[in-house]
């Protein structure tokens, strides 16, 4: 007692504050630059140039735009529905082979102009999309709900996506084999002069564009919506929503459409972009969990700043590493927020 | 053949001694369990090894070994899941770490012609237990690295970071040529006590025992590697029972129950589940060690997520998580779904190809669509498993509650 009253009158440890500062906003955005200064440092000492670092980190932006779209997802179902869903990397291989699967019904226009893709593909974004969701939705209704109603800690959900994970992938082996597949093959994709001599493919540029209008269209949904307001206030406190009269059960099905909606468009983005293959989106899983926890867990604007970061370190690590290493540099950025502030940037102080 | 017949019964009498002892009834003195365990183990060895058809026989054998690794590697998920509630995704980064650091440890450095085309960082050439030793204390020291950051935050955040801990072995192990020849396999990963089945002998073998080995042909090398295997998952077996019922397996239990109630009475929670996930991970290592030796050949395709964790998971959750004798019996019964359900999907290929030209050669992963399905069934509508939790793992509070 008397050490306490001591204490209060010395405040805390120096140690203890030692550990408040380490883990501020501040001193994590601090680590994280320094994290990208050391990458530039490293680059240049081995000889690349500042203008290919520059459209390296041009090329880790569209690559952060991509997984947007699939963290923002993982957060809200992390967040709104506490699962840490291992299914959404799959959700995500699911959607691209869904449009895959629909480019062999519709007809093959011509490309759109500096596109390499025609208009087939963006009937298919449209319809691959819900679909996706109701995928999501589907998994829901028939286990995790049933696991919800047993009040099953979160480790028992996280164990229930791992098995729809390997669900969804056996049907994508089943469907389409293991082999790498492409949207269209033998079209040329050449790359265009932005600026400054940064070069970059047209699509994408048409990738980061419908990234940034889809998290805008979230942006709206969450915040100007009666909808958005109730899952923001289920991801802050699912017991007073529930007593406060929001109805738990839509909240749940937007949740999902929503989520496994740009996990979707995600996937399609991220084929579109490099190739198909199954095991595609379970090697995304480590960057978009890094992405969601950077960002605080819930917090959609935080995962897509986490995805920008990811993206962008991810591409800049290629200047002097085997690009294979991309998903481990993304660990290491999980493991210093985790040392530091697992609460994410956004999170209130001993949040997790 | 009556001669090797002897020599192969001896070699799988040993777990069959062990089974049949453990089932006798404890009011036995242990000399006469042990002697009756003998005998009749022996006797089944020796009944299966004339009745069975050889190539039958083989098949079993090599069954029985890969169950015996997956065994070790469930009882290692056990401490972590099943007694402490550790939610590890990464196994497949313990067991390759303790497969290659085994495969280093007791391989040479390649020389003349094949230095040119294989690469390793360093060959020590020592025994088979020097090996064994040294995985297990790699995996541990892993499981250090990544426990110590992880565990004391919230429990998902430990599944995510074991999935990466698994990537980044496996990407490790794909890409850098110099440390375990890349992508190309490890070969000569030596066989251990191959000499038993070898013409020149074991010299350090007494002449009688020699003798008795003798008939051994090369080929009759999984006998020996079965008798290996399976001493791994008794000695495992025996100091887990062992543990878990020390007052350290109690607060194991506790921790997983009821962290703050674990923590009121004074226990330090983070350091137990940091001592837990490292004896896990060190189990899962010595599971590696087994699984080098027995293939030869190592590579980094041997470890992915399926065959290395998620396989793991479903057998441990089948069997029964918190139970030991559930991890080994889930391990042999869903090695043995698994292999038995590629039977079924071969016999099936006909009816494949009706429905699609595509499918039969696809075939392979109905089994992968079966074990996910298997295991949201276990989770849904059976989450104790085949046998479930043991109630009182201590003699002494026996009949005093519950």
């Amino acid at each position: 007692m008397a050490r306490a009253l001591a204490r209060r009158a010395v405040g805390p440890r120096p140690s203890a504050r030692l550990r408040r500062v380490l883990g501020s906003r501040t001193a994590l955005v601090a680590l994280l630059a320094l994290l990208l200064l050391t990458l530039w440092w490293l680059a240049a000492s081995q000889g690349v140039t500042g203008q290919r670092l520059l459209s390296l980190a041009v090329r880790g932006a569209l690559l952060g735009g991509i997984l947007a779209l699939g963290a923002i997802g993982l957060t809200l179902i992390f967040g709104v529905l506490r699962i840490p869903n291992f299914a959404h990397g799959d959700l995500m291989t699911w959607g691209a082979y869904l449009a895959l699967f629909g480019l062999t019904l519709l007809p093959a226009g011509p490309p759109l102009a500096p596109f390499s893709f025609g208009a087939e593909l963006l009937v298919l974004l449209v319809l691959v999309m819900p679909l996706v969701g109701l995928t999501g939705y589907l998994l829901d209704r028939l286990v995790f709900r049933r696991l919800r109603a047993r009040r099953a800690p979160s480790v028992i959900l996280a164990m229930a996506a791992l098995g729809g994970a390997f669900l969804l992938r056996s049907v994508i082996y089943l469907g389409w084999g293991a082999d790498f597949r492409n949207f269209y093959t033998g079209r040329p994709r050449p790359a265009v002069e932005l600026f400054a001599g940064i070069r970059v493919r047209p699509d994408q540029l048409f990738i980061l564009g419908l990234a940034l209008l889809l998290i805008f269209l979230v942006y709206l949904l969450l915040e100007r919506t009666k909808m958005g307001k109730a899952m923001r206030a289920t991801a802050d406190n699912a017991d007073l929503a529930r007593i406060s009269g929001i109805d738990t059960e839509s909240v749940i099905r937007w949740t999902w459409l929503i989520g496994g909606g740009l996990a979707g468009a995600g996937g399609v983005m991220f084929a579109l972009d490099t190739q198909l293959r199954p095991e595609m989106g379970w090697w995304l899983m480590l960057p978009l969990f890094s992405s969601v926890i950077l960002g605080t867990i819930g917090h959609a604007y935080g995962a897509l700043l986490g995805a920008l970061v990811i993206g962008v370190v991810w591409q800049m690590s290629t200047a002097f590493l085997n690009p294979a290493y991309g998903p481990g540099v993304a660990f290491v950025v999980l493991i210093l927020v985790l040392l530091f502030r697992p609460q994410g940037i956004f999170g209130k102080p001993g949040g997790t | 053949m009556g001669e090797a017949s002897l020599a192969k019964s001896l070699l799988l009498a040993l777990p069959l001694w062990f089974l049949v002892a453990r089932a006798l009834p404890a009011r036995l003195p242990w000399l006469a369990r042990a002697a009756l365990g003998a005998a009749a183990g022996w006797a089944a060895a020796l009944a299966v090894t004339l009745v069975v058809p050889s190539g039958l026989m083989a098949y079993l054998v090599s069954f029985a070994i890969v169950g015996s690794i997956y065994a070790v590697l469930a009882l290692g998920l056990n401490v972590q899941w099943g007694y402490t509630g550790l939610f590890n995704i990464g196994i497949a980064a313990f067991f390759a770490l303790g497969a290659f650091t085994s495969a280093l440890v007791t391989t040479s450095m390649p020389s003349g012609a094949a230095a040119a085309f294989s690469q390793q960082a360093f060959g020590l050439g020592a025994p088979f237990l020097a090996g064994v030793l040294a995985a297990g204390a790699a995996a541990g020291l892993l499981a250090l690295l990544v426990g110590g950051p992880t565990l004391r935050l919230r429990e998902d955040y430990l599944a995510i970071a074991t999935i990466g801990i698994a990537e980044l072995v496996r990407l490790v192990f794909q890409n850098e040529r110099w440390l375990a020849n890349g992508p190309q396999p490890l070969r000569g990963i030596p066989q251990p006590l191959a000499c038993l089945v070898r013409d020149a002998g074991c010299g350090w073998l007494p002449a009688p025992l020699a003798a008795l080995f003798d008939p051994l042909a090369p080929r009759d090398y999984p006998y020996v590697y079965l008798a290996i295997a399976t001493l791994f998952v008794i000695v495992v077996y025996l100091v887990l029972e062992r543990a878990i019922r020390s007052p350290w397996g109690r607060v194991l239990r506790a921790v997983r129950e009821d962290e703050a109630a674990a923590a009121m009475v004074g226990k330090n929670v983070a350091r137990v589940r940091l001592q837990a996930f490292v004896v896990g991970a060190v189990i899962m290592g010595l599971g590696g060690a087994l699984y080098a030796h027995y293939m030869i050949a190592i590579d980094y395709t041997h470890f992915d997520a399926l065959y290395a964790t998620f396989l793991v998971w479903v057998m441990l959750m089948l069997g029964g998580s918190g139970n030991n004798r559930g991890a080994i019996l889930g391990a042999f019964a869903l090695w043995g779904v698994w292999t038995g359900a590629a039977f079924v999907v071969d016999l099936a290929r006909p009816l494949l190809a009706a429905i699609s030209s595509d499918l039969p050669a696809r075939g392979p992963y109905l089994r992968l669509l079966l074990i996910a399905l298997l295991m949201l069934f276990i989770l849904l509508y059976r989450p104790k498993g085949l046998i479930g939790e043991e109630r009182f793992v201590s003699r002494d509070s026996q009949g005093q509650d519950g």
